[in-house]
């Protein structure tokens, strides 16, 4: 009975504990039960903010990574010559380009690729510096103008190689090579300051893609009309970033054609006339401003830049003594010498101090307060009146005109002309160049005792020495407002610009800057006084038997201060050596070409500069009708492109 | 011939739960459906998925009709080879991936850890079902060393997922066994306190993934790319989703490990909002189930194993939806029904094998 007791009890106990074991479970349930719910609610809640609250910037960014803008280049306007001969196209090639950050280990991928095509140390060198300017999301070619073998054995291998592809690229070519280099100018690659101006115009969405960018010259200046406008590619893409399908897309349109009013064939004559001189000839339209030649040598090929120009090459550009890369028109600034007195002339007509019958007696000097000038003539002109001040190059005629009309009547008069201003030709960088006077003078020179200006500076002057110095361009500009009766017309490259767009061709305009409102009849008189030049004065051994009319000076310019001593060329260094200039207009009648020419370190105008211009006025007058447009040997030698 | 499909028909359904039929019928609908858009385009998995599952249904069946009392017996050989395993794989296993997971079997592979995921809980529950009435503190302190062993030895493969799914299983039969509350609390200060010294025996990996968690921009393109873009699916699935195949970021392939771990985001990518909210319904459907028959369940054995896998059922989910929708480190868990595999999913089945017995062998214990 006890022992039946005692087992009921332990029993009951052992109910209970089980009963109590139970309760505690069923609320550990609960307790489990709240820690599931409490976690779908915290997902919840998770889906909710992603997919509710931010659904639409999810979207963005899903979009965003569907669709990739794929921007399709546009073919960048080709360059023509008034001719309509082609100066600057376009040709497209395959490039094998790799992109670094694709590629595990760029050496070694070289290194396979070289067992496929051929690969020059040039190559290399380029890429790395492709590679290292760019970004590593770039695709920078490694090769350039893959011939259609190494495209098929390269596409063959093309899956061992992940981030290297082949691509096609358009390519700036120059059918003529280094002639008219630095009017045409080049491109190179966009850089962190062509970046900034894109932006700055607003047109970076229009640059997406593009590599090159025009860097000098036409190619700079125009390079809005030529770029074209970006065609974009809207397509799908996988998270490899392969096109999957195309959902839109807008065609690019070609950049606009330029004319230029360069006549290659022009400019081609010139160039050649030069030979291993240095200098720089501009030929102006005076009746338009139309810059006929533009000649700055020596000058450059251009091609050397279509596909990035080597170290090298550039190096050796830069180093060499002969600055190819000056733009000498625009940049570099000359004293204008003798070819300065017929605008001293004019000057002093229309200032009333001289009339073409006024004559003095030349003795061959000039002193002015305890400063004698010298003539070129030792023993003077004798007499000379305006006529023969002008052919002979008499000085001391302009000694004296200069003192009597004073520093400021010359300013006002050779300023309006335009010397010492930029012309505004229609490209840029273009220098100042210095037309002194006393104000310019005191900003010049920090100096009390050099700022001032002395009675013998304007005498200086008188004859276009001293201190000033003009670009080519401003001589030039000069010479075909003289030529034109006083009517200046800005100077431009730029005939007419064809808009691939609107599909219209639209002319540039002529832009009359302003009129001079000189006599003619003193005008005429210098003209006169010039075309005597060429017929019985310095030029005219150099216009001998010339088939047209024509009116020019001569000049030299000092580079070089002899105190009192013998010029004598052949004792100089070169680069000492006086410069030689000519500057011309024909024909006499109704002049249709104005020219400056200088000729960098060659002694006297008469001697070397005006013998190229006679070449140049000789081309222009007899090749006016002419001449099946000849395949140049640059060009035949690239192939039809 | 008349007593013949009765009986077929009992032999069939005697053990199988209806409700838990009817919660898991939709959600392997959607599994399939899921794996098939996230696969189509490459290489179609729905099939193999559907072999899977019959495959795990089977398991399934088969398992329900083990009465508990007889799972109770295998649980301690179970787990004792299944850790016997691990060690083996832990010396001699086969690297896939760097990760030493794999036991070759010459002419297969297995995975052991995946038996612990069932083996561990179920020898726990043993264990504890053996001490019923009189658990005291040094069974808690060996219960935890068996859940410490299978643990450590699946973290070191390194399986971070699975170790986490196993230890998780362990501690919530330690948990439904009663441990007091005050070592509870301890454990998680001791946790909160440790961490720190934990995370320099994390592999380098695992680090990353923990910092990327808490900025995935640090590695747009590496790890943490992963998360970037299962959130941008996610969040562009908005309120109804694109609509099945039509998910951008699973087709465009942007979506890593589509049909296995980070099936959910090709899922809510596709049905939204709406979607997932149905999907986190059925899991809470499938949890509430298989509780109501761990709270009815007539042995200690049951409850705690039962509590157990269902308290597992809700850590897969979690883990694997907090871990693609940006809120949990990428760990490898499945998402149960959903991700792709079949080791994984006759793991499962064999989980609802359990339940099910549980359900149905309940009555016949109390007759």
């Amino acid at each position: 009975m006890r022992q039946f007791i005692a087992q009921r009890l332990l029993s009951r106990r052992l109910t209970n504990i089980q009963t109590a074991e139970i309760d505690r479970f069923r609320f550990r349930v609960k307790c489990a039960t709240a820690f599931v719910l409490l976690g779908f609610v915290l997902l919840l809640s998770r889906l909710v903010y992603l997919q509710i609250a931010r659904n639409d910037y999810y979207s963005t960014r899903a979009e965003d990574n569907r669709i990739s803008l794929i921007p399709i280049l546009p073919s960048r306007g080709t360059i023509l010559d008034r001719n309509g001969e082609v100066l600057a196209r376009n040709y497209s090639a395959f490039t094998l380009e790799i992109t670094p950050a694709l590629v595990e280990n760029l050496e070694e991928t070289i290194a396979e690729l070289e067992k496929l095509v051929e690969i020059q140390p040039k190559d290399k060198r380029r890429f790395q510096r492709l590679v290292n300017e760019g970004r590593p999301f770039d695709s920078q070619p490694i090769r350039i103008r893959l011939t259609d073998e190494e495209i098929a054995l390269f596409t063959v291998n093309r899956y061992r190689f992940h981030g290297v592809e082949v691509k096609a690229r358009l390519f700036r070519h120059y059918p003529f090579g280094a002639t008219a280099s630095h009017v045409l100018g080049y491109l190179n690659r966009v850089n962190k300051a062509d970046l900034e101006m894109i932006d700055e115009k607003e047109q970076s969405a229009n640059y997406k893609g593009t590599s090159h960018i025009g860097k000098t010259g036409i190619e700079k200046a125009y390079e809005f009309h030529l770029h074209g406008e970006t065609g974009y590619e809207e397509v799908e893409i996988d998270a490899n970033g392969h096109p999957v399908r195309r959902l839109s897309s807008t065609p690019p349109v070609a950049g606009s054609d330029l004319t230029l009013t360069l006549d290659i064939r022009l400019q081609e004559v010139a160039e050649k006339a030069f030979g291993k001189r240095r200098g720089a000839l501009v030929a102006i339209d005076p009746s338009t401003g139309e810059v006929l030649a533009f000649v700055s040598m020596p000058t450059f090929d251009l091609n050397l830049f279509d596909d990035g120009i080597s170290q090298e090459n550039w190096d050796r550009l830069n180093n060499s003594p002969d600055r190819p890369m000056i733009n000498r028109v625009l940049n570099a600034t000359y004293p204008p010498g003798s070819t300065f007195k017929p605008f001293m002339a004019l000057a002093g007509l229309e200032s009333g101090k001289r009339t073409p019958e006024y004559s003095f007696h030349d003795t061959g000097s000039f002193t002015i307060a305890g400063h004698t000038f010298r003539d070129q003539k030792k023993d003077g002109h004798g007499h000379v009146d305006l006529y023969k001040s002008i052919v002979q190059s008499c000085d001391t005629y302009y000694y004296v005109l200069a003192n009597e009309m004073g520093i400021d009547s010359i300013v006002r008069f050779m300023g309006r002309i335009g010397f010492g201003q930029r012309t505004g030709i229609d490209v840029e960088g273009e220098s100042e160049g210095i037309l002194p006077s006393p104000e310019w003078k005191r900003r010049r020179f920090r100096r009390y005792e050099l700022q001032r200006w002395f009675a013998g500076d304007t005498v200086s002057i008188g004859i276009g020495q001293g201190y000033n110095a003009y670009t080519p361009i401003q001589i030039a500009q000069a010479v075909a407002v003289l030529a034109n009766d006083g009517a200046l017309y800005r100077p431009r490259l730029v005939k007419d610009i064809s808009d691939n767009r609107a599909g219209v061709k639209k002319s540039v305009e002529p832009e009359l800057v302003r009129t001079m409102g000189w006599r003619q009849k003193n005008v005429d008189t210098v003209k006169r006084a010039m075309a005597g030049v060429n017929r019985e004065g310095t030029a005219a051994r150099a216009f001998l038997n010339a088939e047209y009319t024509s009116g020019g000076k001569t000049g030299t310019a000092q580079t070089f201060s002899l105190r009192g001593g013998d010029y004598r060329a052949s004792r100089l260094r070169e680069e000492l050596r006086d410069h030689a200039l000519y500057i011309a207009f024909a024909p006499e009648d109704k002049p249709r070409i104005a020219l400056a020419v200088l000729v960098e370190n060659s002694g006297f105008g008469g001697q070397s500069a005006a013998p190229l211009a006679r070449k140049v006025l000789d081309h222009f007058f007899s090749a006016r009708s002419d001449a099946p447009p000849v395949v140049s040997g640059t060009r035949a030698a690239r192939g039809e492109l | 011939m008349s007593s013949v499909l009765p009986r077929l028909k009992r032999l069939v359904f005697e053990h199988l739960d209806l409700p838990l039929l009817l919660i898991i019928a939709p959600l392997m609908a959607i599994g399939l459906l899921t794996v098939y858009s996230a696969t189509y385009d490459v290489s179609n998995r729905a099939f193999g998925q559907l072999v899977n599952m019959s495959v795990g249904i089977v398991v399934m069946w088969g398992v329900a009709r083990v009465h508990p009392q007889h799972l109770m017996r295998f649980a301690l050989p179970l787990y004792l080879v299944g850790v016997f395993l691990l060690t083996l794989v832990f010396f001699a296993g086969v690297r896939v991936n760097g990760a030493q997971r794999w036991l070759s079997l010459g002419f297969m592979r297995c995975q052991p850890s995946e038996l612990l995921k069932i083996a561990t809980p179920m020898a726990l529950a043993w264990y504890f079902q053996k001490y019923e009435t009189a658990i005291k503190i040094r069974h808690y302190a060996l219960a935890f060393l068996m859940v410490l062993v299978p643990f450590a030895l699946i973290a070191k493969q390194p399986d971070l997922g699975t170790s986490i799914l196993v230890g998780a299983a362990g501690v919530y039969v330690i948990f439904f066994a009663g441990l007091p509350w005050k070592f509870i609390v301890g454990t998680l200060v001791v946790a909160v306190a440790a961490s720190p010294f934990v995370w320099p025996l994390l592999h380098e990996f695992q680090r990353k993934r923990v910092l990327i968690l808490l900025d995935p921009t640090i590695d747009p393109f590496g790890a943490g790319y992963h998360i970037i873009q299962s959130t941008i699916a996610i969040g562009s699935g908005g309120g109804f989703g694109k609509g099945w195949l039509q998910g951008t970021q699973t087709h465009l392939e942007f979506i890593p490990e589509r049909h296995t771990d980070f099936i959910f985001a090709v899922f809510s990518e596709e049905y939204g909002f709406l979607g997932a909210g149905v999907l986190i319904l059925l899991y809470l459907l499938l949890i509430a189930r298989c509780l109501m028959i761990t709270i009815n369940a007539s042995t200690l054995f049951a409850r705690l194993l039962g509590g157990a896998i269902t308290l597992s059922f809700f850590t897969c989910a979690f883990v694997n939806i907090g871990m693609v929708s940006g809120v949990l480190p990428v760990v490898g868990v499945p998402l149960p029904f959903m991700s792709y595999g079949g080791t994984a999913l006759v793991t499962l089945f064999c989980s609802l094998g359990i339940m099910m017995s549980i359900q149905t062998h309940r009555m016949l214990l109390k007759k």
